[in-house]
């Protein structure tokens, strides 16, 4: 039995903001097929009681002072942007 | 012979002698990329103006007498492109950052600037570090020195192959799976993935969080080191950088590993790996013997598990860190996009190589309601289980020492045709990342002309004893020393 149908596929592609044509949904299916069909050997595993790694190191709620600081100026942060108007981001219509 | 055949304290000490200038170590790595980069393709963007005018700079403070010298003075490094330099194009190898110049330098950058380096260039990696061979570069192929049939490995194979054809003597590249230590070896060189949190991860572009670390590639582990002690330490930009002080690594470097307890892991030198490094590998073991080390086989049970377990993970953190890749505030936009959804999706799709979108779906799948804790959670826990292993056997032994990879470079193209296969090349590379201790390589023997890289892995925050045994494994061989006929 596959692991993932091309249905899921196209529906990761969509979630993940992907256009695929159904040639690639086809290809990325049968890949990604053999990658999870091979990861799930970690399944002969007993996991029951042994804790998610959540760090590597023994490291929790790294805080800082609460200082307000200049952030980067906008006219740097424009410079690499596709398009730009009176100083922000400009975007297609989110409706049509 | 080379400027580049000398260590930086040498070179430190012709500068002070005024026997060279700074602008001669520039001029050589211009010289030499014009020589040689047509054949290796390294490098991705050039920094030639900038580099000369720092040379100059640097060369009137030596006429002057100024004594404030940084521990890299006048130093050319090349840099792995997914790390960001202000005003210099940094694109990680993908046509969606193909017109990105950052404005502003990651930590690394400004340590390296403080030191006195000179960046020379961006060098070539796979799209996003996302590879084994730098052949998933949105722009070029990047072959090795020794072979130019062969790749130089990857993702770092554009910092190896630049150290490894003398274009420049240092580089700095990023390791998530094997990604410095890997290429180092398929390249015949010196390579470092230091401890987790050891080195700020500020301004390198974010594969996988939990896993990525930036390290240095030389051509001898003195360098290394000395690369290691200017970009390691806390930095408040970056949290999951650790407040763990900063030994002097140069200082290790006693070339005493006299009862020193090494621990080799039958996994490493077992099924996939070829016959040929099993040998060098043992040979090595030979000559750390004769040095005063002992070694003992041991078992690290859940090593067969790590490459799943870090496709699972590294794949996940990427579906996040990878989606501010939208076209809005930087990089490539696509011109055929009727609203905002559709210009994500266009962007993304005309944007991404296949590899990075193959990691994003596997990593949005693993994420995704309902699948969660099938894979990502259960690949969280086995990964506490690879951890587990190491701490067990550090609890006996100084070092674990193995190959660094199961063959030496194979051929261009063979394993792009099924990801499985490429993947199965960094079996012995990822556990280290997973468990986020600190590995080496440094080169330990040739086969067929290609050189083997020896793995010699170390508890948390001890770099200094990988350092210290790399070392003295370095002085006893001369496999360093080695160039390629280029």
């Amino acid at each position: 039995m596959s692991r993932i149908s091309i249905e899921q596929v196209k529906h990761v592609a969509h979630l993940a903001r992907l256009a695929i044509t159904d040639e690639e949904a086809e290809m990325f299916t049968k890949q990604l097929d053999a990658i999870i069909t091979f990861a799930e050997q970690l399944n002969e595993l007993d996991t029951e009681n042994v804790p998610p790694t959540s760090h590597v190191l023994d490291m929790k709620n790294v805080m800082r002072e609460d200082v307000p600081t200049p952030g980067l100026p906008r006219e740097e942060v424009l410079k690499n942007a596709p398009d730009h108007q009176d100083g922000q981001f400009r975007v297609p219509a989110i409706l049509e | 012979m080379s400027l580049f055949d000398h260590k930086i304290s040498e070179l430190h000490r012709l500068l002070h002698k005024k026997e060279i200038s700074v602008s001669d170590l520039v001029d050589e790595s211009f010289r030499r990329i014009g020589e040689v980069e047509e054949k290796v393709q390294a490098f991705l963007t050039l920094n030639e103006e900038n580099a000369r005018a720092k040379a100059k700079e640097l060369d009137d403070k030596l006429a002057k007498e100024e004594n404030d010298f940084g521990t890299l003075f006048g130093m050319p490094i090349g840099i792995k492109d997914n790390i960001v330099t202000k005003g210099l194009r940094t694109t990680c190898a993908s046509k969606i950052l193909y017109n990105f110049d950052p404005i502003y330098d990651a930590t690394v950058m400004e340590r390296l600037h403080e030191a006195g380096a000179i960046t020379i260039g961006k060098l070539n990696m796979d799209e996003f570090a996302m590879g084994s061979s730098t052949e998933n570069s949105g722009f070029q192929l990047t072959r090795n020195p020794w072979d130019l049939e062969r790749v130089p490995g990857g993702s770092s194979g554009g910092s190896a192959a630049a150290v490894a054809a003398g274009e420049v003597p240092f580089a700095l590249g990023s390791d998530t799976g094997g990604s410095i230590r890997q290429p180092a070896a398929f390249c015949g060189v010196v390579g470092l993935k230091p401890t987790y949190g050891r080195v700020s991860r500020f301004g390198l572009v974010a594969f996988a969080s939990s896993l990525d670390q930036i390290g240095p590639i030389t051509r001898t582990v003195e360098d290394n080191a000395y690369l290691l002690q200017v970009i390691a330490g806390l930095d408040p930009m970056d949290s999951t950088s650790a407040n763990v002080e900063v030994p002097n690594y140069v200082e290790a470097l006693t070339g005493d590993i006299k009862g020193l307890k090494i621990a080799v892991p039958k996994e490493y030198l077992g099924e996939g790996v070829s016959e040929e490094v099993r040998q060098s590998v043992l040979d090595a073991l030979k000559v750390l013997e004769k040095l005063g080390a002992t070694w003992e086989e041991v078992s690290l049970p859940h090593s067969k598990y790590a490459l799943a377990t870090y496709y699972l993970l590294a794949s996940s953190e990427a579906s996040a860190n990878l989606a501010r890749f939208d076209g809005v505030r930087y990089g490539y936009r696509t011109d055929n996009a009727k609203n905002l959804i559709d210009m994500y999706k266009q962007t993304r799709s005309e944007g991404f190589g296949n590899e990075v979108k193959r990691r994003i779906m596997l990593g949005t799948f693993a994420l995704s309601s309902g699948y969660y804790d099938a894979y990502y959670k259960k690949a969280q826990k086995v990964r506490t289980l690879i951890k587990q292993d190491f701490e067990k056997v550090f609890e006996k032994y100084d070092v674990i020492i193995g190959p660094t990879t199961p063959t030496p470079a194979f051929k261009i193209g063979e394993k792009t045709h099924d990801p499985l296969t490429m993947y199965a090349n960094d079996i012995l590379t990822i556990p280290v990342n997973l468990a986020g201790v600190p590995g080496i390589s440094v080169p330990c023997g040739f086969v067929n002309g290609l050189p083997v890289g020896l793995q010699i892995i170390g508890k948390h925050f001890d770099e200094s004893t990988i350092y210290r045994v790399a070392h003295a494994f370095e002085q006893a061989t001369d496999y360093h020393k080695q160039k390629p006929a280029l």
